[in-house]
């Protein structure tokens, strides 16, 4: 039986490597079947199963939320997303960023600058205590 | 004893900012080792994703990417920049933003306007002073940043760019060259750099379900993505060696201040014994 290499991986984990007898996975046109010795192709993932048949027959599972999938000649590789993606999600997730940006541009006392704020104070605080032992102290 | 008790108080409140710096630097030097893994799981996809991009430049494509292009003039330049959430991390952040700045005014003197998207709160503050135009901003990513988290961010500036409002793009983060050294780096992201073997075009192609456009789009923006996550993780990295630096010689400066300290409040006592025997003396001497 022949085999092909395969690697799954995401940008945040490497997912799985080996030679595989075949890989079923969910492309965006349907699903797909890919044998050794398939013609080079390229596509888009939909979020769901890729199954990998191992050498030996066993088949091993795992869940991608989209991604893409390429076949070369000698291996196929798996490019999965860690999220679900859509086009309007990462629209939303775009004008969040904006919002924040504007967000921090016309708040003078956003988080960072309270955190600053309160720090300053503490010290000065410290300080103060310190002063006003100092004078009690030389008082006496 | 004119002046012990202040002493010894102040030795003490030294010593509770040594016990407050060395558990920071302990923190940090445990958390290094955690960011350099993060570092290391994510670079297999890199590698992948630089080879199938490497495959789809040598496949015969019809299709020029916009991504791909190079623009003549450039009229307005976008940075992605990467900096930390906290503070206390030695000059990590001040030495990107100096080396970023020197950048910017370069443009700006050759009259190229600056759009900056911050990811840490240390940029978004910094950038937000310096009166740039800040469009996007992403804060808190904590000790797992996720690609998610970053989405938003650099949909941003690649919208720009397809749109035509910028013409190139960068990114500013601190490379983590090894514990001692994080060094400020500043990267051209678009248009991408050609790659070195494209001069050998072969006569196949692939075939692209559904499309050429739709696959080559969302190729490349995932590897515009994993490029700003991987510096979002360099920079984690950087910034806890920083942090753990800084704080050792916050700490052994402290050691220093509490000898320094000691000495004086011994010196002190001293004195204050040795005058009180010569009350003492004086006042038996004189009854």
């Amino acid at each position: 039986m022949s085999t092909i290499r395969c690697d799954i991986v995401s940008a945040e984990e490497e997912i799985f490597h080996g030679n595989v007898q075949m890989v079923v996975a969910a492309g965006e046109l349907g699903e797909l079947g890919i044998a050794p010795r398939h013609a080079p192709l390229i596509t888009r993932l939909k979020p769901g199963q890729v199954r990998v048949i191992l050498e030996n027959g066993d088949e091993q599972f795992f869940y991608v939320s989209g991604g893409i999938l390429e076949v070369q000649p000698q291996v196929v590789t798996v490019l999965a997303d860690t999220a679900i993606r859509a086009k309007d999600l990462d629209e939303a997730a775009a004008r969040k960023a904006k919002e924040e940006a504007e967000r921090a541009l016309a708040n003078r006392t956003d988080a960072i600058e309270v955190a600053q704020a309160q720090a300053e104070l503490a010290q000065a605080l410290a300080q103060l205590q310190a002063l006003e032992r100092l004078r009690k102290n030389l008082k006496h | 004893m004119a002046g012990g008790r202040e002493i010894k108080t102040k030795i003490k409140s030294v010593q509770n900012t040594r016990k407050v710096t060395r558990a920071l630097e302990m923190v940090s030097a445990s958390k290094i080792r955690k960011a350099q893994d993060l570092m290391k799981a994510s670079r297999p996809y890199a590698r992948l994703m630089r080879q199938v991009i490497g495959h789809i430049a040598k496949a015969n494509t019809e299709y020029k990417h916009p991504f791909l292009v190079a623009r003549k003039d450039v009229k307005r330049v976008g940075y992605i920049v990467v900096s930390t959430d906290r503070g206390l991390c030695g000059g990590l952040n001040s030495n990107l933003f100096r080396r970023l700045l020197g950048e910017i005014r370069e443009w700006q003197e050759r009259g190229v306007e600056i759009d900056v998207v911050a990811i840490g709160s240390k940029a978004s503050a910094f950038f937000k002073r310096l009166k740039v135009n800040l469009v996007g901003t992403a804060t808190h990513l904590g000790e797992k940043p996720q690609v998610a988290a970053l989405v938003g961010v650099i949909k941003v500036m690649l919208d720009a760019y397809t749109e035509g409002r910028i013409d190139q793009l960068k990114l500013g983060y601190s490379d983590f060259v090894n514990t001692m050294t994080q060094k400020p780096t500043i990267d051209v992201l678009l248009p991408l750099p050609p790659s070195q073997d494209l001069s050998t075009t072969h006569d196949w192609d692939y075939i692209y379900e559904p499309s050429p456009e739709t696959v080559l789009d969302h190729v490349l923006t995932r590897y515009i993505e994993s490029l700003v996550y991987q510096a979002t993780l360099e920079n984690l990295a950087s910034e806890h060696a920083a942090r753990m630096v800084a704080m050792k010689s916050a700490s052994d400066n402290a050691t220093k201040a509490i000898e320094t300290l000691s000495l004086i409040y011994n010196k002190a006592r001293q004195a204050a014994i040795t005058q009180e025997i010569s009350e003492i003396v004086g006042g038996a001497a004189a009854v």
